[in-house]
């Protein structure tokens, strides 16, 4: 049953990221990466992540797309929908990603150290993550904050009126 | 139960189509979009290997990466608006601003 579940998400995955990158208008590659961030977290699901789960939704799907969203509309972008979009317009770059791709699927397909299968965990795994978190990893969190603020008010100076 | 190469070859195809999208398009909004996508493939291996081992670094990790992400596309899209607002061009190709 899990292996059908995430053949599914995983296909749906692969079609919205591949509607991200081929499609023209930017509203459209927003919603489609949407919907993919949705299908990710469906795979933490899977993955007995239910926390990361939540907080891919949170934080992808209602803050970071939201905020794409509201700068797509300040922007006009007609322009960009009329100008056509060709995938062979960089063969250099297009040869060096198939050459990835294969690469590593190579290298992933080849060894059997990832054979293993995913096992099924127990419950109280939210209790253990957050203490180590907030136990091993309270300077890293802390040092995120400040870097969040950072962020913050970096972009209210930047996106603000010019004076005079 | 789903074995952990299929979950690495999903970061890996993701991880392609985000590059891709980096590489071959040519607007800035697309290509902050094609990140977003390269992170989430990393994400996914840092996951699914926290839990083959049962380590919950793997999780703390992609918590960490999730934040910087939110960090990053703050500051990208205020440059955005701040380039619009200069430049009105959307394209990659005429920020050229920096350029020697």
């Amino acid at each position: 049953m899990g292996q059908g579940f995430f053949l599914l998400f995983a296909a749906v995955s692969v079609i919205t990221a591949l509607t991200v990158v081929l499609a023209r208008n930017p509203v459209h590659c927003a919603l489609a990466l949407m919907a993919c961030f949705l299908q990710i977290s469906a795979i933490f699901v899977l993955l007995e992540a239910p926390l990361l789960a939540v907080i891919q939704i949170f934080v992808y799907v209602g803050a970071i797309m939201v905020l794409f969203l509201f700068v797509i509309m300040m922007i006009d972008v007609r322009e960009a929908m009329s100008q056509r979009f060709l995938p062979g317009g960089n063969l250099p770059a297009l040869v060096m990603l198939v050459l990835l791709g294969i690469e590593m699927s190579v290298l992933v397909l080849w060894s059997d150290r990832f054979s293993v299968t995913v096992p099924a965990g127990g419950g109280d795994e939210i209790r253990q993550l957050s203490t180590t978190l907030f136990a091993g990893y309270l300077l890293p969190f802390e040092a995120a904050s400040v870097i969040l603020l950072v962020a913050l008010i970096g972009a209210i100076v930047l996106a603000r009126k010019e004076q005079g | 139960m789903v074995p952990l190469s299929w979950y690495i070859l999903l970061g890996v195809i993701l991880f392609v189509i985000g590059a891709a999208g980096v590489l071959l398009r040519r607007n800035i909004l697309v290509v902050l979009m094609s990140l977003e996508l390269l992170l989430n493939s990393v994400n996914i291996n840092f996951v699914a290997f926290g839990r083959i081992y049962d380590d919950f670094r793997g999780q703390i990790f992609a918590i960490f990466v999730i934040a910087i992400t939110a960090a990053e596309v703050a500051v990208a899209l205020g440059i955005v608006v701040a380039l619009v607002r200069n430049k009105s061009t959307l394209k990659v190709d005429d920020v050229t601003m920096m350029k020697g």
